[in-house]
């Protein structure tokens, strides 16, 4: 670019010319070969896709059979199992399997949970999309990856030592274990998840579009909420769904914090005990391999199955119908 | 300024100026350049870097109001630097930075204390892509008027109804303003975008190469917006187009390598510029 008629016109140099010219816009490729490898790749593409196939396939098969033993057992009715809120698998004569505690359990925890993770995560995204220097995102989001990574029963661990007598000091009715405690730790488990995958949608919206808004005249703050939001929506839903389906599915936290009463309340001060935890309960403990109250496990199993796979289902479905809306 | 409807009738510019009968055919576009005309943005002395590398230099250059000036000039040359400084749009970018005058009436555009957001409602832009927002027709344009003012739900219709008929989109979407816009075709979309732009009511209408992604038709139809636009609007066009910039300008202004060369009435300009690397740019020599 240094004079002006030299600009922008290509500029030829003949060796260079001469030594691409002998190859260039040859193929040495040869057409059998690439189709070989192309049928490789294909089948082992084909293979891994039906390995894991195969693997939730058995899962599932395990989980049925042993729901139908389970069903099949004196001591239960399907009556019982949906339509009854006491959980108690152990005790001889008043044995009653009443899922709806263990779900009440769940759920309480879940709600908890969520009512910290959703909105703070959004939060936090919307913060390191729009408004953080480049400096201060790129320290603070591997930080909160980094925090994704913790194990669980660190979490836990917290939510006995840390939390419950933080509650314990604000207000004198939560006993030792409690959904709350339980419940703010999973969130804050979520957090990361819902912070670094919202903030991906947010960051794949197109500069353009924020050019657009602000060339209207409008603030970050009018930016983000209105225009940066609404294009990442699908993107921030799918984030969403994955921290309950987390938070449904977390079992370290809630055995370790929640407690192992599995009563229907939703009062977050008690103890409740939720679908895994009841799970890792029977796995961990003394109890016979083959009692009605081992198979309940496999019902419950199958129970949190099905949920999450409404969950996942349902969810598709609202991110499908906003990019409808939004592409 | 609260109703925008009725800024066909309100002097929009800082300044009074004369409001005759002008003629509105096309080809006659040019002769107005010799006419007085009221100065809509003054540049003096601009600097303007990205991080070390200087995109302009010492640029200093008048913006008639109601008039079209063309920026023209070969790829990098800061045409869209100089235009995004107009508005501050470059504040998005965060090693941009410059030093000057640049003036808006009485409005220092690069003073620390400008109200930015006040000023790209008054300096409005569209981009060489079209970028409407992911919302419906009736959304894109009701945008601005509702970050800006209060208006009752059949007031915004109007200013819907009045922007998208100015930017001659009207009678394609009236039946589906509810739509996404996104299903719209490229020139609808850039039109669209105008509509936007112009529905908070700038005074200043900034186009990067708004036609640059247009098919031949569509492009004309812009042409034809940008010349009935004038008559409200102060406009300054970006474009590659030289047979553009010779239709629809007053006024245009080459650039090479981040210095203004010239700058005149767009019949001077194209028949008899003064430098050679002008005329050599127009007449396609190079770039
Ligand atoms: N964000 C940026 N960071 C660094 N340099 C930039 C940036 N934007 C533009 N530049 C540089 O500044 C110079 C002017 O760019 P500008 O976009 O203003 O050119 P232009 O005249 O609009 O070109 P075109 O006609 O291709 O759009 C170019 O050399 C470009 O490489
Ligand atoms: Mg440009």
């Amino acid at each position: 670019m240094s004079s002006a008629n030299s600009l922008a016109t290509p500029t030829w140099r003949g060796d260079l010319d001469d030594r691409v010219g002998k190859y260039l816009g040859r193929s040495h490729r040869s057409l059998k070969l690439v189709r070989g490898r192309e049928t490789v790749i294909y089948a082992i593409l084909i293979a891994s896709g039906l390995f894991s196939l195969l693997i939730t396939g058995a899962i599932i098969y395990v989980l049925a059979i042993e729901t139908v033993s389970f069903f099949k057992s004196d001591e239960v009715t399907f009556a019982n199992f949906f339509g009854s809120t006491t959980w108690n698998p152990l005790l001889g004569g008043t044995k009653s399997f009443g899922i709806w505690a263990l779900i009440c359990g769940t759920m309480l925890v879940t709600a908890i949970a969520m009512s910290i993770a959703l909105p703070l995560g959004l939060i936090t995204a919307i913060y390191l999309s729009e408004y953080a220097p480049r400096g201060v995102r790129n320290v603070l989001k591997p930080v909160l990856e980094v925090l994704a990574g913790v194990p669980t029963v660190v979490y836990g661990f917290f939510a006995l030592m840390t939390i419950t007598p933080i509650l314990q000091w604000l207000h004198s009715g939560f006993s030792v274990y409690n959904a709350a405690s339980a419940g703010i730790a999973v969130g804050i488990l979520c957090l990361p998840t819902v912070c670094s995958l919202a903030e991906d949608a947010l960051q794949a919206v197109p500069r353009g579009l924020r050019e657009g808004a602000y060339g209207l005249g409008a603030t970050r703050f009018d930016v983000s909420v209105k225009v940066v939001v609404p294009a990442a929506l699908s993107g921030i839903i799918s984030a969403f769904l994955l921290a309950i389906a987390r938070a449904v599915g977390e079992t370290m936290i809630v055995a370790l914090a929640a407690g192992s009463l599995a009563q229907a309340t939703l009062d977050p001060r008690q103890q409740v005990q939720t679908m895994t935890g009841f799970m890792v309960q029977m796995a961990s403990g003394d109890v016979s391999n083959y009692g009605t109250e081992y198979y309940s496990m496999y019902a419950v199993a199958f129970t949190l199955f099905v949920m999450t796979l409404a969950l996942t289902m349902v969810g598709n479905l609202v991110r499908r119908r906003f990019r409808e809306a939004y592409e | 300024m609260s109703n925008p409807i009725t800024l066909t009738d309100e002097a929009t510019a800082i300044e009074p100026r004369p409001r005759d009968g002008r003629q509105t055919h096309f080809a006659h576009s040019r002769d107005q350049a010799s006419e007085p005309t009221t100065l809509a943005i003054g540049v003096r002395d601009l600097n303007a870097w990205y991080g070390d590398f200087q995109a302009l230099h010492s640029i200093s250059l008048d913006i008639p109001a109601n008039r079209v000036s063309a920026l023209i000039g070969p790829s990098g040359c800061g045409k869209s630097t100089l235009l995004r400084w107009f508005n501050r749009m470059n504040d998005t970018i965060p090693t941009a930075h410059a030093r000057g005058s640049v003036h808006l009436g009485d409005t220092d555009l690069l003073s620390r204390t400008t109200d930015v957001v006040d000023l790209r409602r008054r300096i409005g832009i569209v981009f060489q892509r079209p970028n409407p927002f992911p919302k419906s027709i009736f959304d894109n344009v009701a945008f601005g008027p509702r970050l800006h003012m209060k208006l009752s739900r059949t007031e915004l219709q109007d200013v819907v109804e009045w922007a998208l008929r100015k930017a001659a989109v009207w009678d394609e979407v009236k039946d589906r303003l509810a739509s996404p816009a996104l299903g719209l075709s490229g020139g609808q979309q850039q039109r669209l975008c105008i509509a936007r732009a112009i529905a908070v009511g700038p005074e200043v209408l900034l186009m990067d190469e708004p036609c640059s992604a247009l098919d031949p038709a569509s492009t004309l139809a812009v042409e034809d917006l940008i010349f009935e636009l004038r008559r409200q609007y102060t406009i300054v066009i970006v474009t590659h187009n030289m047979q553009q910039a010779a239709r629809c300008s007053d006024q245009t202004a080459f650039f090479y390598e981040g210095r203004l060369i010239e700058v005149g009435a767009t019949t001077t300009v194209f028949t008899k510029p003064k430098q050679q690397q002008t005329e050599d740019y127009v007449s396609g020599k190079f770039g």
